[in-house]
């Protein structure tokens, strides 16, 4: 049912954590919600316009959880501008999701583009 | 490959060895048709096919010739439901009772009916998942042609107060059936002392082969008829046309006797082991919650919400462990258990819900291998799960705008 990628990250997540929602170089960013059955929660650590750190929390199904580990792997030493390219496309074709399961990887879009938003509200 | 643990008992049960052995004989032995009338291979044949309707009928207090064979439960209820209304139509009756957590093999069909002109009362349950006696003697009006209440949720395992209803539904002149798919076999059942006047079961949920099912139609007090909806060669009484499934017939019967010679001691010793899974989950884990009534419920059911884990990644954790979940990720309409929604409990509970179960061949050691694997992985998905953390911070879940999708 699944594919091998997305057991993987399921099995080993990357990135799995928190960083310092209160430190200005950090942007959170949460998607989802509970009855909807995920909820991502994703942070940036940048410095100098670059991703140095990722971290994230997901309460999902495996494709969401898989979604958030590989997003966090991608953004990782990316400039903002690159982050920002970052599609759900992208996600859903690397892990090879089915129709159904679509929406976690726009989800785990999502949660980039707000994890950048609040990361910007901060530096004004 | 490490053993794998069948929790899964609801969805299907695996073939007991002594209704193999019974039904082997069936296919290239005794193989002739029970409606050839006129020589021994037809007489042979007919001869395993009544005395497995007697065995059914044991099991259920009712005579031989008020057993019909159907494909299964679905077909079953089909034809009680759908037959049944359409023969109370001729009396003027066109009004349906059901209730909001049957199996989709009685909603359906009621949906059907209401399609072309039948109107339909489906019943509300508690948060326990137990209807209402007052609201359903409230729903009997004169023109109600037939009440069909599910006897054990397939859900839940929450059971309903059949014999109950069966006086209601008698007093006010009204038919009875009951999808007793999860029921039968587990919880006794009477058809005469609970006034049932149809009951749908299946073979493949007693430790019998897949694609074999049986109606109970009462014959006296009231004779109940039906119109049929399959038609041909007039089988089974006029009421399910198409050749009988003798071997699945012969399994059906031979699961049913088994079932009727052991149902007290196996029900005893099956709820036991739920219980005791039941008990180690509230003592080590927290934030659990049971769904359904724990006092009426089927011996072998668990259903229980794990808060801020989701079903799904749930069941992706515990590979060799076969459980069900209410959440929408494991469903193909994306939508959270109807049932669960039905008891009032909230979307985000029905994500994390988890049935356990549990079956004949269960053993102690792999309850015991299955609460530590779960243990283990509801943790490891909680050290994962913003909403865990965001409740051990003192956040009330409920007090957030969430953005959803």
């Amino acid at each position: 049912m699944y594919d091998k990628k997305v057991l993987e990250h399921y099995s080993n997540p990357q990135n799995t954590g928190s960083l310092d929602a209160n430190d200005k170089s950090v942007g959170t960013g949460m998607v989802g919600a509970p009855e909807c059955g995920d909820v991502m929660k994703l942070q940036l650590k940048i410095e100098d316009e670059k991703i140095v750190d990722a971290k994230f929390k997901t309460f999902g199904c495996g494709s969401a959880i898989a979604s958030s580990s590989l997003a966090t792997q991608w953004v990782k030493g990316k400039t903002i501008d690159e982050v920002a390219q970052i599609s759900n496309k992208d996600i859903a074709q690397e892990l090879s999701l089915p129709p159904v399961k679509i929406h976690c990887s726009i989800l785990a879009e999502d949660a980039i583009k707000a994890a950048l938003e609040d990361y910007k509200k901060k530096q004004d | 490959m490490p053993s794998r643990i069948y929790l899964d008992n609801a969805a299907t049960t695996p073939v007991d060895p002594q209704v193999l052995e019974s039904m082997l004989p069936y296919f290239n032995e005794i193989y002739g048709n029970a409606s050839s009338k006129n020589h021994s291979f037809g007489w042979d044949a007919e001869q395993a096919v009544e005395q497995a309707r007697e065995q059914i009928a044991n099991l259920l207090g009712a005579s031989a010739k008020e057993i019909i064979f159907t494909s299964g439960a679905t077909e079953a209820n089909n034809l009680a439901v759908i037959g049944g209304a359409l023969y109370q139509k001729h009396n003027g009756k066109t009004h349906i009772i059901t209730t909001k957590i049957e199996h989709k093999a009685v909603l359906d069909p009621c949906h059907y009916l209401k399609s072309i002109g039948f109107d339909v009362t489906y019943l509300s349950v508690n948060k326990e998942g137990l209807i209402d006696l007052n609201e359903l003697k409230q729903a009997i009006r004169k023109e109600t042609a037939l009440i069909s209440i599910i006897a054990g949720n397939n859900e839940l395992g929450t059971l309903q107060p059949i014999a109950e209803i069966g006086k209601m539904a008698k007093e006010a002149n009204v038919w009875f059936h009951t999808d007793a798919t999860q029921a039968v076999g587990k919880v006794p059942i009477d058809v005469i002392k609970d006034n049932i006047d149809l009951l749908s079961l299946s073979g493949h949920k007693i430790y019998g082969p897949k694609g074999i099912g049986a109606l109970y139609v009462r014959r006296k007090n009231p004779r109940i008829r039906l119109e049929a909806v399959q038609h041909g060669g007039g089988h089974e009484r006029g009421m399910r046309s198409g050749t009988l499934n003798v071997p699945g017939i012969v399994g059906l019967g031979k699961a049913a006797s088994l079932c009727h010679a052991n149902l007290a001691e196996e029900s005893k010793k099956i709820s036991s082991l739920r219980d005791y899974l039941e008990e180690k989950i509230m003592q080590n884990i927290d934030h659990v919650t049971i769904n359904g009534s724990t006092k009426h419920r089927l011996p072998n059911i668990l259903n229980i919400s794990f808060a801020f884990v989701e079903g799904e990644s749930l069941m992706m954790g515990m590979p060799d462990i076969a459980v069900s979940s209410g959440s929408a990720c494991t469903s193909a309409s994306l939508e959270p258990s109807y049932v669960l929604h039905a008891l009032g409990i909230s979307d985000d509970l029905a994500h994390c819900s988890i049935r356990f179960s549990l079956g004949r061949f269960t053993t102690k050691q792999e309850i015991e291998t299955t609460f530590a694997t779960l243990q283990k992985t509801v943790s490891r998905l909680r050290e994962m799960s913003p909403l865990y953390d965001m409740v051990k911070s003192g956040i009330d879940l409920s007090s957030i705008q969430w953005k959803g999708h």
